[in-house]
């Protein structure tokens, strides 16, 4: 049985078709992720899974049940907000006692006390969320969240307003959580290199439907169309092919087999430990190959031939 | 479930609210003298216009209320404007204590003002001292209305004057003024009806022959209901309704 | 700057004279005594303030604080619904606001007067309960506390309505869906986070009312008869008929006083932030 099943789920708000007929099924213990640009509605979708929204049409299934009517406290889904909606009035413990409480479950404080020491915050369990950092804030949400031991876990955006390095950390930290509780994590993002390092399987976004559910290699060597295609990385289009940057080569000389093209160098990005050469097809358009930093020779103006493996390429219908 | 019971809650406590000036309203068109309905009249209008205890407070009342609002709308104005520009804490202190003080401790103190000045510079108690009384309780109203205004408009716009040529004062009336203009207004009307309701302050510091149409009011109130207070009061009700409408649709512009 | 100098000068002058200095004259006089004829003279006593200790005086300090603090439990318990009501009305919150200040923006006298005209005994709630021979003879609803307790409430009802709609409608609204995805219903949210959360914009409310009520005049005068003595009526009735300014002003005094430490705890503390 599926800890979730969407079945055509569709809403609207007056003018627009939030969600357009998704359809959805994650096996327990997985760590998910829905993807896509703003607006796409994915976390109109999550909305609905967590209870906070009604669908217009279709079925929201939670381990089997029809749960399209119930309200947000009568699902066993916890959801981790973007604002992590940390209590002012209550201290870190007492935020995570918080679903504990309404439970009116006995031995709360030494659940919540372990719940802390799962995300390494115990030693700020008697403060209040003012004095807490946004890592720390996101770190009590969280465990707010899983000492209740829910079915599935909501994040939306969860790492949206950290700095770029306490990102990083805290995805290693999101993913062990994932393995070590068995809890199955469904988390929305519009950042894809997120999506693909963390989760099991994702589902891509756009306009209101799923354009694709796969594992991250699925998704970025096997796009399903050319909107999937271009949201997980970039693309160089050679007519209906597209072939991505680091697939991309790039050689003096036109070589004996697969496809070429002819180009010349207009700028050399160095990345630090990559090189992106922009080039200006003689054909028209453009193209970036990205190559190792020890490969970079080129410099403005020069003539040169892509190239790349025919296996590499991509396209759609 | 409970939407709808917060809903009903609301709605009571509204009628609550407006009850009890609807039924006078209502009772003002009683043909009858007391609370039994005995058909529908405007005999109590024509009365209350034909009295003249209560033509002549109606006149006093619109005297202080027009010459005090004036002055408390151009005295408040200018304070809003000058603690716009910077804090002014003993200032801004005194006028949020105006609003706290009871109006009885307000007026009695007054009074003792009153007497010092009777006693030392023969004055005796009249419509300048309710007037004076007025414009002193008023100015915080005005300040607080024109400094709401002020702090969301933009203090580049004076600069600009200013770095066009314009002196300060010249930036003021020229570009500040007509901006804040309707605010200005809303405030006039709000000290219009503060001062022209009051009772408390008036009562201890009028002469004999300065009665306001509260005191007039107050003094037939305590006699006894009479319908004629209750036309007087249903008048009162929607021209200071009219008038705070007013004010707060300029308050919008 | 000498613009602004200027600017600030009539008000400064205004309130010095006739706010400033009248409250001063006034703590002056609580120290001197009563003149034969009613006039104010030396010797400098505490006098008038220990007689404030008589019973009979303390038994009016009691009565105001008494009423005051049951009008503004009314207030509270009465408006705090209506202000959640309004705060989730979504687009017609202004057209509720309206409707919540209109009466208030009508005449005080008036407000008072009303109450008057449906309680007497020959008024609208005697006459109904006449006619439908529920009672014989008028119920005796004027000119005493209960009277002056509904005409507080009724006119200081928006006093507290207005800053506690002013502190819900700064919800956040994610705390109260966290709430419910924690497991709480709307009571236990109502009573775990969204009371708790507003704590201070309710206290700031409540002293708003309060301090109006502590020092009420008109609303005990008119509705209370001359039964229900509250501290302003002490006040102006010194002022006035009883001739006796120094003990006036030293009741005075003590209001002012109560009010002023009031407002100033308040300044000072959280929720200070509520009212701004």
């Amino acid at each position: 049985m599926h800890v979730l099943e969407l079945r055509n789920v569709v809403k609207e708000f007056p003018g627009q078709r939030a969600v357009d007929g998704v359809t959805l099924a994650l096996e327990r213990g997985g760590f998910y992720s829905l993807l896509g640009p703003s607006g796409c509605g994915k976390t109109t979708t999550l909305r609905m899974v967590g209870g906070f929204e009604k669908p217009s049409s279709g079925d929201v299934f939670l381990n089997g049940e029809r749960v399209n009517e119930r309200k947000p406290y009568e699902r066993n889904v916890s959801t981790v907000f973007q604002s992590y909606a940390l209590f002012p009035h209550l201290t870190a413990l007492g935020n995570v006692e918080f679903g504990l409480r309404e439970r009116g479950v006995a031995g709360r404080r030494e659940l919540a006390m372990n719940a802390l020491e799962l995300v390494k915050l115990s030693a700020r369990a008697q403060r209040f969320p003012a004095a807490l950092s946004g890592g720390e804030k996101q770190r009590v949400a969280l465990a707010r969240s899983l000492v209740l031991e829910p079915q599935l876990l909501l994040l939306d955006e969860p790492l949206a307003a950290l700095d770029p390095d306490l990102r990083k950390q805290m995805r290693a930290e999101l993913k062990a959580m994932q393995r070590q509780t068995g809890i199955t994590f469904l988390l929305v993002t519009h950042d894809q290199e997120e999506a693909l390092s963390l989760s099991d399987k994702l589902a891509v976004m756009n306009s209101g439907r799923i354009e694709q559910f796969g594992t991250p290699e699925d998704v970025y060597l096997r796009p399903a169309s050319a909107f999937v295609a271009g949201f997980l990385g970039a693309v160089n289009w050679f007519g209906d092919a597209g072939v991505r940057p680091e697939a991309t080569r790039i050689a003096r000389e036109r070589p004996a087999e697969g496809p070429s093209r002819r180009a010349s160098v207009a700028s050399v990005v160095f990345l630090g430990n990559r090189v992106h050469v922009h080039m200006a097809l003689d054909e028209g358009g453009r193209a970036v190959a990205e190559l190792p930093r020890a490969q970079d020779q080129f410099r403005e103006g020069d003539a040169v031939w892509l190239h790349w493996n025919a296996a590499d390429e991509m396209r759609f219908p | 479930m409970k939407r709808h019971a917060l809903g009903i809650y609301a709605a009571c406590i509204l009628a609550f609210l407006h009850a009890p000036l609807a039924i006078l309203i209502l009772f003002s068109f009683n043909a009858g003298r007391f609370t039994i309905w005995e058909g529908f009249s405007t005999r109590w209008y024509t009365a209350a216009l034909n009295d003249p205890q209560l033509t002549e407070g109606l006149l006093n009342s619109l005297i202080i209320a027009g010459v005090a609002a004036v002055l408390s709308t151009l005295i408040g104005t200018l304070a809003a404007y000058g603690m716009w520009r910077r804090n002014a804490p003993w200032l801004s202190g005194m006028l949020y204590l105006s609003l706290v003080t009871p109006e009885v401790v307000t007026g009695v103190s007054l009074l003792a003002l009153c007497q010092w000045a009777f006693r030392f510079l023969h004055l005796r108690l009249g419509m300048h001292t309710v007037i004076v009384a007025h414009v002193a309780f008023s100015i915080a109203y005005v300040t607080i209305v024109v400094a709401a205004r002020l702090r969301n408009y933009d203090r580049s716009l004076e600069e600009a004057a200013m770095d066009l040529g314009a002196g300060e004062w010249r930036a003021f009336t020229r570009v500040t003024l007509p901006s804040i203009a309707p605010a200005v207004a809303a405030a006039g009307l709000l000290a219009l009806v503060v001062s022209f309701d009051d009772y408390v302050i008036t009562s201890l510091v009028a002469g004999v022959d300065s009665e306001t149409l509260p005191m007039v009011i107050y003094a037939m109130a305590r006699r006894g209901v009479s319908p004629v207070v209750n036309a007087v009061s249903s008048l009162i009700v929607v021209a200071f309704g009219a008038l705070i409408l007013l004010s707060e649709r300029l308050q919008e512009r | 700057m000498n613009l602004r100098r200027i600017f600030l000068f009539p008000a400064r002058v205004w309130m010095a004279l006739f706010f400033a200095a009248p409250l001063a004259i006034v703590c002056g006089y609580s120290f001197l005594t009563r003149g034969e004829y009613g006039g104010v003279e030396q010797p400098w006593t505490f006098e008038n303030f220990t007689r404030l200790a008589d019973p009979l005086y303390l038994a009016i300090l009691w009565r105001s604080v008494r009423i005051a603090a049951l009008a503004t439990g009314l207030c509270v318990a009465l408006g705090f619904p209506l202000a959640l009501f309004i705060a989730r009305a979504g687009k017609r919150r202004n057209l509720y606001l309206q409707l919540v200040l209109l009466p208030f923006w009508t005449s005080f006298l008036v407000r008072t007067y009303a109450w008057l005209f449906i309680l007497r005994d020959t008024g609208l709630v005697n006459t109904v309960l006449q006619s439908l021979h529920i009672i014989d003879a008028p119920l005796q609803l004027l000119y005493n506390e209960g009277a002056v307790l509904a005409g507080l409430v009724y006119n200081f009802l928006p006093f507290f309505v207005l800053p506690m709609y002013a502190t819900l409608e700064r919800l956040d609204p994610a705390l109260l869906e966290a709430a419910a995805d924690l497991g709480a219903r709307p009571l236990a949210t109502l009573r775990r986070v969204i009371i708790p959360v507003s704590m201070p914009g309710i206290v700031a409310g409540a002293v708003l009312v309060f301090i109006p009520c502590l020092g009420a005049y008109l609303t005990p005068d008119l509705l209370g008869g001359g039964k229900t003595v509250m501290l302003g009526n002490l006040v102006q009735n010194q002022f006035t008929t009883a001739r006796d300014w120094p003990f006036g002003s030293a009741a005075s005094l003590v209001l002012m006083l109560a009010s002023a430490l009031l407002l100033a705890g308040l300044m000072r503390s959280r929720v200070r932030k509520e009212l701004m």
